[in-house]
C-alpha cells in the first residue's frame, strides 16, 4: 500500500494534486467548447459548465487550505458550510414571531454546539445533541411564542432544517474522531474519500446525464435528472472510490461496496432536497456558489451519506 | 426626475435601512425615510443616526394641535426629494399587510404627479421581529413593484386599495 507508507501530508498532496490534474482537464474541454461555438453564439449550458468548473477550483482550493490549516480549521470550515445552508434553508420555511427564539437556538446555540463538541471528540453527546435535546428544546422554546398556528409544521420543519444542514454534514468533520487501527493521523483521507466518491458522482451524472440523457427519471422532482445519468454517475464515482482504496483503511472492493453504498445515499439526498425545492416553488437554495446554486445546492448529498458512511467506519473499523 | 413615495410592509426595525441601502446611490441621496420622532428623538445614538445617516424626516405620531405631518411630507417632495413609507403605520407581527393608514392618499391627492412604489420586504421581520435584540441571519429579498399614480376621480378607498393590492401581488408564494 504505498499512499499509506508515504506520510499523511504526502499522501493529501498527491489527492489534491490529482484533483487539481482533473480540474485543469475540465477547464480546457470547457475552454474548447466555449472558443469552438460558431461565431456569435452562446450557449447557457456551457456558461453553466463553465462557472461550475471555477466554482470547483475555488471549493477544491478551499478545502486543501482548511486541511492544510488542520483539524480545527476543517471542523470550522463545515461548521460554515452548515451555517450558510441553515440560512438558506430557513430562508424559504415558514416560521412565525413565536418561534424568534428557537431560530436563535438553532443558529447561535446549537449549531457551534455541534462543532464544538466535534472539535472536543465527545461522541456520546454530538451524535445525539439534535435528535434528542434541540428535538425537545425547540418545540418548548415556540410554544412559549403562545401562538399555535401551523404548530406542529412550524417545529417539524425547524428540526428537520437542524437534522440536514447542521447535524448531518456535521459527520464529515466528525471522521476526525474516529481512532482506527492503523490509521492514525490520517483520517482527513477519509474525508477525502468521503466528498470525492459522493461529490464526483454528482459531477458523473450530470455528465452522463448531458452527454447520454434519453429517459427523463422524475420529471417532477428534478427535471435535469436522467436514467442514463444516474447509472453511469453511479458506477463511474464507484470505480473512482475503488481506485481511491490505497488512502483508506478499506480493501479496494470494500471501498468499492462503501463507495457504491454513499453515491446510492447521495443521488437520493439531492432528490429528497430537489423535492423540498419543487414544494417550495424554488429552482435553487441560494445563489452563492456561481453555477451550481447556494451551499445547499452542493452538500444536499454529502449531507445523507456523511453520516452513513461514519456509522459504517465506525462499526467495522472503528 | 420627479419624487416618489416607495411603500413598504413594515415589520421590523430594519426595514427602512434595506430598503435605503438597496437604493442606487443617485437616488438614495435624495430619498428619506419618514420616521416616527417620538421613537427616534430618544436618545443620543438614535438622534444622530436618524438625522445624520438617514436624514430622516421626522414626523409626530400622535398628531398634537399645531403638527402637520402631511404637509411636512409635501414640503419634502416639492423640494424634489422621495420618501420611504410604511402605509400599515405599525410594525405587523402576523402574515400578510395591514389595513392602509390614508396618509399616502393625502399625499397622492395633493401631488397627483407623485410616484407610488410599491416595495416587499421579505424575511427581514423574522430576522429582527418587533421586540427582538439579535438578528437571525436570513437571507432577506426586495422586491420593487411597477409606480402606482392617483387616477383622476378615483376616492380613497378605492386607491388605498389598489396600493396595498399591489404591494400584497409582490409577496413570494408560500
Amino acid at each position: 500500500m504505498p499512499a499509506l507508507e508515504s506520510s499523511p501530508s504526502h499522501t493529501l498532496l498527491l489527492v489534491f494534486a490529482g484533483i487539481a490534474g482533473c480540474l485543469l482537464a475540465a477547464s480546457l474541454i470547457a475552454l474548447i467548447l466555449r472558443v469552438t461555438l460558431p461565431n456569435g453564439r452562446t450557449s447557457p449550458v456551457i456558461l453553466n459548465l463553465n462557472a461550475r468548473i471555477n466554482a470547483w477550483w475555488v471549493m477544491a482550493l478551499i478545502l486543501a487550505l482548511a486541511f492544510w490549516a488542520g483539524n480545527a480549521a476543517t471542523i470550522a470550515l463545515f461548521a460554515f458550510v452548515s451555517f450558510q445552508s441553515l440560512r438558506e434553508y430557513i430562508s424559504v420555511t415558514y416560521t412565525r414571531r413565536g418561534d424568534y427564539r428557537a431560530l436563535l437556538w438553532c443558529f447561535f446555540f446549537f449549531l457551534p454546539l455541534q462543532y464544538g463538541l466535534i472539535g472536543i471528540g465527545w461522541y456520546g453527546l454530538f451524535s445525539i445533541l439534535i435528535p434528542v435535546y434541540a428535538f425537545l428544546l425547540l418545540p418548548i422554546s415556540s410554544t412559549l411564542g403562545a401562538d399555535t398556528t401551523r404548530f406542529l409544521e412550524r417545529v417539524a420543519k425547524m428540526q428537520w432544517g437542524l437534522m440536514i444542514c447542521v447535524y448531518c454534514l456535521s459527520y464529515v468533520p466528525a471522521l476526525l474522531t474516529l481512532d482506527i487501527h492503523e490509521f492514525g493521523g490520517r483520517n482527513l483521507q477519509l474525508i477525502v474519500f468521503l466528498l470525492l466518491a459522493v461529490q464526483s458522482s454528482d459531477v458523473f451524472q450530470y455528465v452522463w446525464g448531458k452527454l447520454l440523457g434519453r429517459r427523463k427519471l422524475a420529471p417532477a422532482i428534478s427535471p435535469s435528472k436522467t436514467l442514463e445519468g444516474l447509472i453511469g454517475g453511479v458506477l463511474t464515482s464507484t470505480a473512482v472510490g475503488a481506485a481511491l482504496w490505497q488512502i483508506t483503511p478499506f480493501l479496494w472492493w470494500q471501498a468499492a461496496l462503501i463507495a457504491l453504498t454513499i453515491n446510492i445515499l447521495g443521488f437520493f439526498g439531492g432528490f429528497v432536497l430537489s423535492a423540498i425545492k419543487r414544494d417550495r416553488g424554488i429552482k435553487d437554495w441560494g445563489q452563492m456558489i456561481e453555477g451550481h446554486g447556494g451551499m445547499l445546492d452542493r452538500v444536499d448529498s454529502v449531507s445523507f451519506s456523511a453520516p452513513i458512511f461514519f456509522h459504517i467506519v465506525r462499526y467495522w473499523w472503528g | 426626475m420627479g419624487a416618489r413615495v416607495y411603500y413598504a410592509n413594515h415589520r421590523s426595525h430594519g426595514d427602512f435601512v434595506l430598503l435605503w441601502v438597496i437604493l442606487p446611490p443617485a437616488l438614495r441621496a435624495v430619498t428619506r425615510p419618514v420616521a416616527g420622532a417620538d421613537y427616534w428623538l430618544r436618545g443620543k445614538l438614535r438622534r444622530y443616526l436618524i438625522e445624520k445617516v438617514f436624514r430622516g424626516l421626522l414626523i409626530n405620531r400622535r398628531v398634537k394641535r399645531g403638527d402637520d405631518p402631511i404637509s411636512i411630507m409635501l414640503a419634502s417632495l416639492a423640494a424634489g426629494e422621495s420618501l420611504i413609507m410604511f402605509p400599515e403605520g405599525t410594525r405587523n407581527q402576523g402574515d400578510g399587510l395591514l389595513p392602509f393608514k390614508s396618509g399616502i392618499h393625502h399625499l397622492a391627492e395633493k401631488r397627483p404627479e407623485t410616484e407610488f412604489v410599491p416595495v416587499w420586504i421579505e424575511n427581514l421581520g423574522r430576522a429582527l421581529p418587533k421586540g427582538g435584540m439579535l438578528v437571525v441571519p436570513l437571507l432577506c429579498t426586495v422586491t420593487i413593484g411597477a409606480p402606482i399614480l392617483l387616477e383622476p376621480s378615483e376616492r380613497r378607498a378605492d386607491f388605498l386599495a389598489r396600493c396595498r393590492n399591489a404591494l400584497l401581488a409582490l409577496e413570494p408564494a408560500e
